[in-house]
């Protein structure tokens, strides 16, 4: 078996028993699955829980389809492998003043990865998720098959693709449509808010000027700070500007797996206070490079490892308008109340725009991402009662994110999943997908 | 901006470093077998930045090509000054020993295809009196042992004839390197099992890049294998016999 390298989720959490294969060039025939029956496309391993996971069977690594294939300066379409890393297109498009069109959290996905989740990004009120930007992809089945997919042809299998999971196929290529820049500079404001009502109020008129817009909330702080944090805005800076910042010199690592998580009640508390105050001012402005406005948490490599070898959850939820804020409200007072904290708190009310897949996550609402030091029945105790919270409120949880929601509630939040399953390929499939589709 | 010619442009190490090179906007031109990825190859590297990329396919057994196809690099090119060969294969030892057919093959592709393009290259760099040339053998040359004699042997030679190469151009100011990489994780290699001592194919390639910078003659990749590989070489036949490897 060439299981050779760990692959993990980025949670670490749970872990599986799995081999390898790897797909390198478009022109092959899938390489059958070693172990089990099934095979999983697997990009970066960006995902969290255990979509990206197959327990007991095999995982089709494309990342080795790492290649650009033809970009059209003028138009600003890109196609590519699907095993491409966002970094990769941006270090080749940016300086010719192109941009991706919706981005996450790390430039560490692969484009397929992207397309899979249907990813969203901090602009998601004014442009929507990844794949309204996709123009087309190729899906490779395991049946030898190869399907053009595009808004005009096999338009089904398209809209099953993007949010897939991966289960249609093994996407081989895209084409995305990029966005212009004049430059790789982000005109940013930082401003504070002091509980959770001023954040909706100042989320709303944001999102009318800036093109993105993110939140993180101190979610250690109760009663009147309850909901307090810092709202970033920004967009890109006009070609007159001034003195260039500076770009971003190198990276650091988590070098090595802590015996124990460094993230715990005390840790927590100390790193979201400090963070809180310290921005003295109401508002700060300041022009940065795209990385540290996009991708802060690029900057430390793998530091999924803080969490320690029981690895993290994260849980990612989103609720309508209607009910945003008081069940957003119930969310934050039960995890201060618990104690479990949550280093890094993001809020973001999503925009209206429809999602084009089948199962995408992204709806109108507002979207709470938290993440928990493993700590096993308490942790998932704790997350089963906010999913409550969401279900009360006709939300949903982000599978991508995913390690443990119940297979009810996931049929609940994405009542078309039995539609996918139709376009699932029968020799692929994940440990998330069983979880939940399986009784 | 150098100008490049890289044989064997799909196997993982060659498409890496060729990368390393686009990224510098030198120009390339790539001979391999398969069209389809040779195109895909050429693609990527015009986005990554290179100056220029011409390709070439040719069969590691079509020995009536090798000039015609080096003539069309130089011309491409106007002169190539810097030249990694890296193609391969990494045959089944007990496929081999059954088979007087294959074990041939095998030093065909591994060993005799490269000094049949050698040549050629080697002449015309002579003549200019300057340039680098990069070629991939193995560690696995530096002793032969059951589990792979025959990759063994075809990379031996090819050490062994890379070294009076190099003695030949030295005057001419040419720089002949030989590549000894250690196990690199590739298609090559995909039936292996893994472990701690295994390499990236980037990690090989920026090996590469940097000895032919220094203008090294020789480099194990990772540097570690060096070390390994002397113990191999110095152990006594009568222990070495013990060693299942």
């Amino acid at each position: 078996m060439s299981g050779d390298r760990d692959y993990l989720s980025w949670g670490r959490f749970p872990r599986a028993h799995q081999a390898a294969v790897r797909l390198r060039w478009r022109d092959e025939s899938l390489p059958a699955p070693i172990l089990g029956s099934t095979v999983l496309p697997r990009g970066a391993g960006r995902s969290y829980g255990d979509s990206c996971l197959n327990d007991g069977a095999t995982l089709l690594d494309v990342q080795g389809l790492d290649r650009l294939l033809a970009f059209d300066s003028d138009s600003g379409v890109l196609r590519c492998e699907a095993g491409v890393l966002l970094k990769d297109i941006l270090a080749r498009v940016v300086p010719r003043g192109w941009f991706l069109p919706v981005t996450p959290g790390t430039q560490y996905v692969t484009v397929g990865g992207a397309i899979a989740n249907d990813v969203h990004g901090k602009n998601h009120h004014v442009a929507g998720t990844w794949g309204r930007h996709l123009l087309a992809c190729e899906l490779l089945r395991t049946d030898g098959r190869r399907l053009l997919c595009s808004p005009e042809q096999n338009a089904d299998w398209f809209a099953a693709t993007i949010g897939g999971l991966g289960l249609t196929g093994v996407i081989l290529w895209a084409d995305i449509r990029l966005r212009r820049i004049a430059n790789p500079y982000i005109d940013t404001e930082s401003v504070k808010f002091h509980n959770l009502e001023q954040f909706f109020e100042l989320s709303q008129e944001s999102d009318q000027g800036f093109e993105h817009c993110v939140s993180w909330i101190d979610c250690a702080s109760t009663g009147k700070g309850l909901g307090r944090g810092l709202l970033n805005r920004g967009n890109f800076a006009a070609a007159d500007v001034e003195a260039a910042p500076k770009t971003p010199s190198g990276t650091l690592s988590v070098p090595v797996e802590p015996p124990m998580s460094l993230v715990n009640r005390l840790t927590l508390r100390a790193f979201n206070t400090l963070y809180y105050h310290r921005q003295r001012r109401e508002q700060v402005a300041a022009t940065v490079h795209y990385q540290p406005f996009f991708y802060p948490l690029d900057a430390l490599l793998r530091w999924n490892r803080i969490y320690g070898p029981r690895g993290f959850l994260q849980w990612q939820c989103v609720v309508p308008p209607e009910d945003g804020h008081a069940a957003i409200a119930e969310i934050l007072s039960r995890v201060a109340r618990s104690g479990a904290g949550s280093f890094l708190a993001v809020i973001k009310v999503f925009g209206r725009l429809p999602s084009p897949g089948m199962l995408s996550f992204p709806r109108p609402g507002v979207t709470l991402a938290l993440d928990f030091p493993n700590r096993g029945e308490r942790t998932m105790t704790l997350l089963a009662a906010l999913d409550e919270v969401v279900d009360q409120a006709a939300g949903a949880i982000y599978p991508a994110k995913d390690a443990r929601m119940a297979a009810a509630r996931f049929r609940g939040y994405f009542p078309r999943w039995q539609e996918l399953e139709a376009y699932r390929d029968p020799g692929i499939s994940s440990s998330f997908w069983r979880r939940v589709t399986e009784d | 901006m150098r100008r490049v010619l890289i044989i064997g442009a799909t196997s993982a190490i060659a498409e890496a470093t060729a990368r390393l090179y686009a990224a510098e906007g030198d120009r390339l031109f790539l001979v391999a077998r398969n069209p389809e990825r040779l195109a895909a190859v050429a693609d990527d590297l015009r986005l990554r930045g290179a100056g220029a990329v011409d390709i070439a396919e040719l069969e590691a057994g079509g020995v009536e090509h090798y000039e015609s196809v080096v003539e069309a690099a130089d011309a491409a090119l106007e002169g190539f000054d810097t030249v990694l060969i890296a193609h391969g294969t990494l045959p089944d030892q007990r496929a081999c020993q059954s088979s007087v057919k294959l074990t041939l093959r095998e030093l065909q592709v591994s060993f005799l295809s490269v000094v049949g393009l050698l040549t050629p290259i080697a002449n015309r760099m002579e003549a200019r009196g300057r340039g680098n040339i990069a070629v991939i053998s193995s560690v696995a040359g530096d002793r032969g042992r059951r589990s792979n004699y025959v990759y063994g042997s075809a990379k031996g030679a090819l050490s062994v004839f890379l070294q009076g190469l190099r003695h030949r151009l030295a005057p001419a100011g040419v720089q002949v390197l030989t590549v000894k990489p250690g196990f690199v994780d590739t298609p090559m290699t995909r039936n292996y099992k893994k472990g701690l001592l295994w390499a990236q194919p980037e990690t090989i390639a920026r090996g590469i890049v940097r000895a032919i910078e220094r203008r090294k003659n020789e480099v194990y990749l990772p540097f570690f294998w060096r070390y390994i590989m002397l113990v191999i070489r110095l152990m006594p036949q009568a222990i070495f016999n013990k060693l299942n490897i």
